[in-house]
């Protein structure tokens, strides 16, 4: 069976991931099918599909062929192949539920395979929450096309038109003589469907038939348990990381200690006593060593003496001094420059002005497991294991970036720590492949800890100038944003130039991504108003540890925060309830795309109806009669992402004495329409909250003038067991106008949930106290540096 | 290099090592366990954990050599294919997103429970304290550290004999 295939048995079961606990074994000894065990991508008697691949080339799957999408097999299962990846928001189940749905099929019978070039169509991977929210578009309309092809099959099989026949679980029978029957696996399995779909891009991709309307869903809208559990519970999954190969070796990279820094010479005498040294591969400013194994190349990659030459000029300001450095840069380029109404006259009128600024430092990803890959170069091709969560960039950019066809190199994607933006810049899988072609065997690599922290892809900084006019009623009537952000030579997803790899290479593009600031949705009625939006960049652009790149939602965490914290400000100037305050100006906007409005009041409306939210101004008024260290406030911040409306409240505790602030519980009203599986979005709506309450809490870049200093869990910290809320409740909202539509979409939620959560909790701690912070993140010396100022 | 012989999981196994090895990349590179990972080489995550005689360790710091007791993984917590009921709670409150930390704050969980069966939340988050999850599934986390110390306490409930008996003829 496995000799169809190229890749280790292991690391093939660990792709096929059956449900465990629904297992295909079981399912088919229960029913007393026929047992046929199929591996990926091969089929019992000999005749192979598209998906089998052997030792390549590897070319492209044909998104416009239904066989690239769905297979069903003689023991009438189904294997759905999709161009995504999971980074454990729970998006594999919820496609597997919605290509069931389609092809009437239950859940059980079916699995999935993700991200793996050579077998599953690019649908780009995961990025931008737009796995359901798009690329679910074309999983079910490919799904729905072969219960098309599949019900022609029938009506020719049982001579019976296709109107008088019903399907249920993959057998399709006559209405009216249910003895009369057929399964899927009679009628095609093991089989091609030969069927040609259309669409000018794979997002367009269909086939005749319509998809379902919601009424008629049945898979969707299950809380049906993640398939990927069961076995990251017990160990048996393989992990990317895990995965091992005959003749395999280790490498570990050294970086420069100074930002900046040039390579003059290696001391190789200086690993020749390290056990199961092979070699140390070197070029421009890139230095890895290589060994027989893990342990030594990690000793070998810290006992290399290395000479370099310090940068001629500090490569930035140490980050005390960064906003400073931002406020008086020349902006590199301006993102946004919009006006609308007069803004200035408005100001001028305005019967209370405020202003104020609002600072966000780098932030990290700073993955619980560091970058990992291993490139196996046998046969002349190009094998990558990866957790690139964008594995087919991965595969373009390695081709380009190593002069190899593209069909000699293929991204084998596996489960892998984190994703939210950073595996999709994927600097050790261009590393790996580098090294692998060099030493002309497997090589896997992994960073070291300081090494991930300090040089991940970093969240730019942000800093934000506000003002805002109030009239005598209250009304918000002008606003004037001005953001700056750090983020020139912004590094984009897998691009061969720009990868940290090519970066110590020396290459350098012509023309450095200019990078963007962001200016905030538009959410509110404001009549005159001022976006300003400008890029800044650091001495040194090339080869920095604060290169930024894509932090889960970019600039949304940033941008919020100033922006709703603001808002908050305003209302609290004008003697408002901050709900109230922010439904006042979402009824007046006529900013409706996607019914974002009638959507926007439902969901904050939602927020603070579970919350029990009563109407008064912040701060607490309870505030003034509290003796002890300890003062309780709320806060709600409000947003969109994409098609996704969300309304978070945080309740805190600050500890006046120490500065400590706890967010004790946390309520989000949270619109993404129609909802896959409750349960796992609830999960990723929570998990996203606190992703964000730790970058509200605790962290943030720091740096001296030579390098990053934030360089482990002690340097850099990140929340923890005891910062966990008491309380968290996910409320799911339908606030479309017609709830009950046949065509409701299913819009994104691995973001939503995060953007908003600094913001939240800066309008609670000011609610607590009566003191605004506005700069995070708002760790205890800060927040009593702040409370101390304000007393 | 040397013979060391480690009893892991229940069976007795020989490695041919330099000793000071961590045992991180013993169990994962030659035993061929894949539940302790990598995650700092600090001993500050937890994600390489091990329980060393029911103790919670962190196996990346650890030389192989100084480990002379029972090492159980995660993958020798349900040795007779019966998961934990730590495990059990896990899947029934779905708690990991990626998951890549789940085996530190599983085996930590383990030994806390075995030192203190019914904790506090307090003292469960003093307990797994220092066990970091970057994708913050601290809440499902904590929620199935209390479902699992439910549902252990009403097995040991049905489990047990009648209450007076215990009470009377025994004592």
């Amino acid at each position: 069976m496995s000799n169809t295939l190229a890749l280790p048995q292991a690391i093939e079961d660990a792709i096929r991931r059956v449900n465990p606990s629904t297992s295909r074994r079981n399912f088919l000894k229960s029913s007393g099918a026929l047992v046929v065990t199929c591996s990926i991508g091969s089929l019992p008697g000999g005749k192979v599909l598209a998906q089998a691949v052997g030792a390549g080339p590897y070319p492209d799957p044909d998104y416009l062929q239904l066989d690239t999408w769905i297979v069903i097999h003689p023991d009438n299962t189904a294997t759905f192949y999709v161009g995504k990846t999971d980074g454990g928001q729970g998006t594999g189940t919820a496609f597997r539920q919605m290509m069931c749905d389609e092809l009437d099929i239950a859940y059980d019978k079916t699995n999935l395979v993700m991200g793996r070039t050579d077998i599953t169509p690019d649908q780009g991977g995961s990025g931008g929450s737009d796995g359901v929210e798009r690329d679910g578009w074309p999983m079910r309309r490919t799904a729905a096309e072969a219960r098309r092809v599949l019900l022609e099959l029938a009506a020719e099989h049982l001579n019976t038109p296709v109107a008088a026949l019903r399907v249920s679980d993959a057998t399709i029978s006559v209405a009216a003589d249910s003895t009369r029957s057929v399964t899927y696996a009679e009628l095609i399995g093991g089989r091609r469907f030969d069927v040609a779909l259309t669409g000018n891009n794979i997002n367009a991709t269909t086939g005749v038939a319509q998809v379902k309307p919601v009424q008629e869903l049945r898979v969707i809208g299950q809380s049906i348990p993640r398939y990927d559990i069961p076995a990251k519970v017990d160990g048996s999954l393989t992990w990317a990381v895990d995965v091992q190969l005959p003749g395999m070796v280790h490498a570990r990279n050294v970086k420069p200690p100074i930002a900046g820094a040039t390579l003059r010479s290696i001391d190789e005498a200086s690993v020749a006593d390290v056990p199961g040294f092979l070699r140390i591969v070197s070029r421009g400013n890139y230095v890895a060593v290589v060994c027989e194994r893990e342990e030594q190349a990690i000793r070998a990659a810290r006992q290399l003496k290395v000479d370099w030459a310090p940068p001629a000029q500090a490569p930035f300001p140490a980050s005390d001094a960064l906003f400073d450095y931002i406020r008086g840069a020349e902006p590199t380029s301006v993102s946004v420059a919009d006006v609308s109404g007069d803004p200035d006259a408005a100001l001028a009128g305005a019967s209370v002005r405020l202003e104020a600024d609002y600072e966000v430092p780098f932030q990290g990803h700073t993955a619980i497991g560091p970058a990992h890959a291993l490139a196996d170069p046998s046969d002349g091709q190009l094998t990558i294991y990866s957790n690139d969560m964008k594995s087919y960039g991965l595969r373009n950019g390695v081709a380009e970036f190593l002069s190899l066809p593209r069909e000699r190199v293929r991204v084998v994607y596996m489960d892998g720590p984190q994703v939210y933006g950073r595996t999709a810049a994927d600097d050790v899988g261009f590393e790996a492949a580098f090294l692998a072609r060099e030493l002309g065997r497997p090589v896997r690599v992994q960073w070291m800890r300081d090494e991930e922290t300090a040089w991940d892809t970093k969240g730019p900084a942000y800093t934000f100038k506000l003002r805002g006019g109030l009239d005598a009623q209250g009304k918000l009537t002008a606003l004037d944003y001005a953001s700056r952000a750090v983020d020139y030579n912004h590094v984009n997803y897998n691009e061969p130039d720009t990868v940290l790899i090519a970066q110590l290479f020396g290459i350098r593009r012509a023309n450095p991504d200019p990078g963007e600031a962001k200016a905030p949705a538009s959410q509110y009625a404001i009549p005159n108003q001022r976006m300003m939006a400008s890029v800044v960049s650091l001495p040194l652009a090339w080869e920095t540890p604060l290169r930024t790149g894509n932090l889960r939602d970019p600039d949304g965490p940033q941008v919020t925060f100033a922006f709703e914290g603001f808002i908050d400000e305003l209302a609290a100037a004008a003697g408002a309830d901050p709900v109230q305050f922010r439904l006042d100006m979402i009824a007046a906007s006529d900013e409706d795309e996607r019914f974002r409005r009638a959507r926007s009041l439902a969901t904050v409306r939602a927020a603070a109806e579970a919350f029990e939210w009563d109407a008064r101004p912040a701060p607490n008024p309870r505030l003034r009669d509290t003796q002890g260290p300890i003062v309780p406030g709320r806060g709600i911040a409000f947003t969109h992402r994409n098609g996704t409306v969300v309304a978070t409240i945080a309740e805190v505790e600050v500890n006046r004495d120490t500065g400590r602030v706890w967010c004790k519980r946390l309520v989000c009203a949270h619109d993404c329409g129609l909802t896959v599986n409750p349960m796992g979005l609830k999960h990723t709506v929570e998990c996203g909250m606190l992703h964000g309450l730790s970058r509200a809490l605790w962290e943030e870049v720091q740096f001296d003038t030579e390098k990053v200093t934030s360089v482990d869990w002690v340097t850099h910290p990140s929340l923890r067991h005891s910062d966990t809320p008491e309380s968290i409740e996910v409320v799911l909202v339908n606030g479309d106008p017609n709830p009950g539509r046949p065509d409701l979409p299913h819009y994104g939620a691995g973001e939503a949930s995060h953007k908003p959560m600094i913001a939240a909790v800066a309008n609670a701690i000011y609610d607590a106290t009566g003191v605004r912070l506005r700069r995070a993140p708002f760790r205890r010396e800060r927040v009593l540096a702040a409370l101390r100022a304000n007393s | 290099m040397s013979v060391v012989t480690l009893r892991v999981n229940g069976a007795t196994r020989e490695v041919d090592i330099d000793p000071s090895t961590p045992l991180l990349y013993v169990l994962r590179n030659d035993l061929g366990l894949k539940g302790p990972r990598f995650g700092c080489g600090l001993a500050q995550c937890g994600a390489c954990t091990v329980l060393v005689d029911g103790v919670a360790t962190r196996s990346c710091i650890v030389p192989t050599s100084s480990v002379s007791g029972e090492i159980t993984t995660l993958e020798g917590l349900a040795p007779d294919g019966q998961l934990d009921p730590l495990q059990q709670a896990w899947i029934d409150e779905q708690v990991p997103q990626c998951g890549y930390c789940q085996n530190g704050q599983i085996l930590t969980a383990r030994a806390m429970l075995d030192a203190n069966p019914n904790p506090s939340d307090a003292e469960i988050r003093a307990g797994m304290e220092g066990v970091l999850c970057r994708c913050m599934s601290y809440y499902r986390i904590q929620a199935a550290i209390k479902r699992a110390v439910r549902e252990t306490a009403a097995a040991s409930f049905k489990d047990a004999p009648e209450p007076g008996l215990e009470d009377g003829a025994q004592a």
